[in-house]
């Protein structure tokens, strides 16, 4: 007799997302949030600057979520959940997980002083990025998480993004607070355990999720979890996490990396890029990678 | 019990008392010593509140914000470009309907740099929703930020109490601190109608279609309106507790003069100087400071001023390519009554430049000389 081998499903059922939210087909930014939610429960309170977030959620009076949301400032998320979390614990609800989800451009750029001090007074909350390269919200212009070599309406193709992607994570790292991650749409168990770590952790917490825009990066919607994959197992986007600025954890250990032309091959975005390019972009990634597994001592 | 204490500190105390539960605050001259000891307060635990070391008046102003949605009572302070960089969170409160206060110290907007005062920061964010005082003693400054609260929480709409940089913010004066309990009775703790939480989710800001926003500000202007009525009304029982009266204006030997004075802030006391002194040489001059600025006044105004021929109205401030700012607001309170005074226009005082009751006497016989001005703009003190 073959023994019994059992799936465990680790991702809680409960949806704290309802359908009939305003996210285009494809969109990785509303499967995080699903996600992260089912992680976080339903005691937690949610601060969305401007950004597809503020839209998806749904047109007022209604909303796509079974949480309170409060739609504050583009580059207020970090200070505007600091402010939550502070009410809420004066008026006694100190059990609510205060979460602030925002895009990159909120921020990678113009949130990133308000992150930066919230994290230096180590508020008590979760800030979650959900990275989706530019600001797609506003018709796809740059931002600082804009990756190398990246069409973009502000770095058209003859004038292509020719700077690297802000190092997010250096940044966050430097900041030395509790709990770092990285996490993908296209990995929801690890996604979700690593909600749920954080959850039960004090202090300020950076999550940054990879979020396919298939409008805003020229794919298939059906190639989103695949191109989430492949910017894991290419090495582009490492899942790992950082416990107190300095313990780095890799948790996909990607034994042979797959070339970077792959993933970069199913993004209209990336079309124009040449060869010689194409092998910059390759070297980058190798060096970042080789740099990350030194951090996480391998 | 009387103490002796800075503008800014009555600004602390009227936070204090108020009970305030998240203060969060960026310095600027000249308004630290707000911040500085409400954080001592925290502290020390004389105030049991957060307090949040933001890294920017705009993130203030976002943190307060959060703070109120959440159920809390929120409270900070600045002043002139500190207020400018607020100016979007400031659509947001009074958007929201967040009932936070903010003390303001009115200092004159760079460049070039001045930290002295005129009410050009404050002014410009008249449209932005929120209920402005203009206080003339340190008393007022204390005992404004109490009933701000009420008036804010009753209407869900943000407060602005307005204090002179140094003239108020830095000038020592006695005054009566109010005891705890009897602010207890008169404030009660904030209970929001609609607050953040988990154990009745709801969306607070979305994307709002035609089809409601111009509801929701139909409903805001609603309520602005009901302001003076409340302030008032609150004010009159803060009277009972207190002994000391709020209202929307204070009018001074009003009722025969030939002039009014019209002015806001501290030049309001110096006016009186010049009114008792013109006064015994036989002009008969009054002086009406406007507390409440926004809303407009429009009643009280014109109950006052309409029984006098002649109005003077000081604007510390301006409009460029308009007026003092005070004089549209006054002129557009006369429009279409039927007792109508000549309404005078003077500037003063910008940048910290002192009004004194020379001043007053000069806009005085000016105002009573001539059957109108002669310039739409009188600017006094101005080397051309
Ligand atoms: C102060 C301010 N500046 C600009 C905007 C316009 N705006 C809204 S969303 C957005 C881009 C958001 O980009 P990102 O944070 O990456 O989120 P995404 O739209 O990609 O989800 C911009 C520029 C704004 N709302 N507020
Ligand atoms: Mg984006």
């Amino acid at each position: 007799m073959t023994k019994e081998k059992k799936m465990v499903i680790t991702i809680p059922r409960e949806e704290l997302m309802s359908p009939g939210h305003l996210a285009c087909q494809g969109c990785g930014a509303s499967l995080a949030m699903r996600l992260a939610l089912k992680a976080l429960g339903q005691k937690t309170a949610v601060c969305i600057p401007a950004c597809c977030w503020a839209v998806i959620d749904g047109p007022f009076p209604y909303s796509s979520l079974d949480i309170p949301i409060y739609h504050c400032a583009f580059e207020t998320a970090a200070s505007s959940a600091s402010g939550v979390k502070a009410g809420l614990e004066m008026v006694g609800e100190t059990e609510t997980t205060v979460l602030a989800w925002a895009g990159d451009g909120g921020t990678f750029d113009i949130g990133i002083q308000a992150l930066s001090a919230a994290a230096e007074r180590n508020e008590d909350i979760i800030y979650a990025c959900y990275d989706n390269e530019a600001y797609m919200n506003t018709g796809i212009q740059r931002s600082s998480a804009t990756p190398l070599g990246a069409w973009t309406t502000t770095t058209p193709v003859k004038h292509y993004k020719k700077e690297r992607k802000k190092d997010i994570i250096g940044i966050m790292a430097a900041h030395e607070i509790p709990y770092i991650a990285t996490a993908s749409v296209a990995y929801p168990e690890d996604l979700v355990r690593k909600f749920k770590k954080a959850r039960e952790i004090k202090g300020t917490r950076f999550i940054h999720i990879y979020a396919p825009c298939p409008v805003g990066w020229k794919s298939q919607p059906e190639d989103s979890i695949k191109l989430a994959k492949l910017a894991v197992q290419t090495g582009y986007f490492p899942l790992f996490e950082i416990e107190d600025g300095e313990n780095w954890t890799l948790n996909f250990k990607v034994k042979e990396r797959k070339p970077i032309s792959e993933y970069l091959k199913l993004q209209g975005r990336f079309r124009h890029l040449k060869e010689e390019e194409i092998a910059i972009i390759q070297k980058e990634v190798d060096t970042k990678w080789e740099k990350t597994l030194k951090k996480c001592g391998l | 019990m009387k103490k002796v204490i800075m503008g800014n500190h009555a600004l602390s105390y009227g936070a204090m008392l108020s009970r305030s539960q998240v203060i969060a605050a960026y310095p600027i001259t000249p308004q630290t010593q707000v911040v500085e000891l409400l954080s001592e307060m925290c502290a020390d635990g004389t105030l049991e509140a957060k307090f949040i070391k933001v890294e920017s008046e705009h993130s203030a102003m976002a943190a307060c914000l959060g703070a109120s949605l959440a159920g809390a009572r929120a409270f900070t302070a600045t002043s002139a470009q500190g207020l400018a960089l607020m100016h979007e969170m400031l659509h947001w409160a009074s958007g929201g309907r967040m009932p936070v206060v903010l003390g303001n110290i009115n200092r004159a907007m760079a460049p070039g740099w001045s930290i002295w005062s005129d009410q050009n920061d404050s002014l410009s964010e008249r449209d932005t929703g929120w209920i402005q005082f203009y206080c003339s003693s340190n008393q007022e400054v204390l005992d404004s930020v109490i009933q701000a609260f009420k008036v804010s929480e009753k209407l869900m709409i943000p407060s602005m109490i307005i204090l002179d940089a140094f003239s108020l913010s830095h000038t020592y004066e006695v005054v009566e601190i109010p005891e705890q309990e009897k602010v207890d009775g008169y404030l009660p703790p904030f209970k929001p109608p609609f607050r953040l939480t988990t154990e009745e989710p709801h969306a607070f800001g979305g994307l709002t279609s035609p089809d409601h926003y111009m509801e929701l500000r139909y409903k805001l202007q609603k309520d602005m309106e009901k302001v003076p009525a409340l302030v008032d009304e609150t004010g009159r029982e803060y009277e009972k507790i207190f002994g000391r009266r709020l209202s929307q204006v204070d009018d001074y030997r009003c009722d025969d003069a030939e002039l009014i004075l019209v002015t806001s802030g501290t030049a309001g006391y110096t006016a009186r100087v010049a009114v008792d002194e013109l006064r015994e040489k036989g002009i008969k001059a009054g002086n009406l400071r406007i507390r409440l600025f926004r809303p407009f006044p429009f009643e009280k105004v014109r109950q006052i001023v309409s029984s006098a021929p002649k109005v003077a109205v000081l604007d510390r401030n301006i409009s460029y390519g308009h007026h003092g700012i005070f004089y549209q607001e006054v002129k557009s309170a006369l429009y279409g009554q039927t007792a109508k005074p000549t309404v005078f226009g003077f500037i003063a005082g910008l940048g910290g430049r002192d009004i004194t009751k020379d001043h007053f006497k000069e806009i005085v016989e000016y105002a009573l000389s001539k059957d109108k001005a002669e310039e739409e703009i009188v600017w006094i003190g101005v080397k051309k």
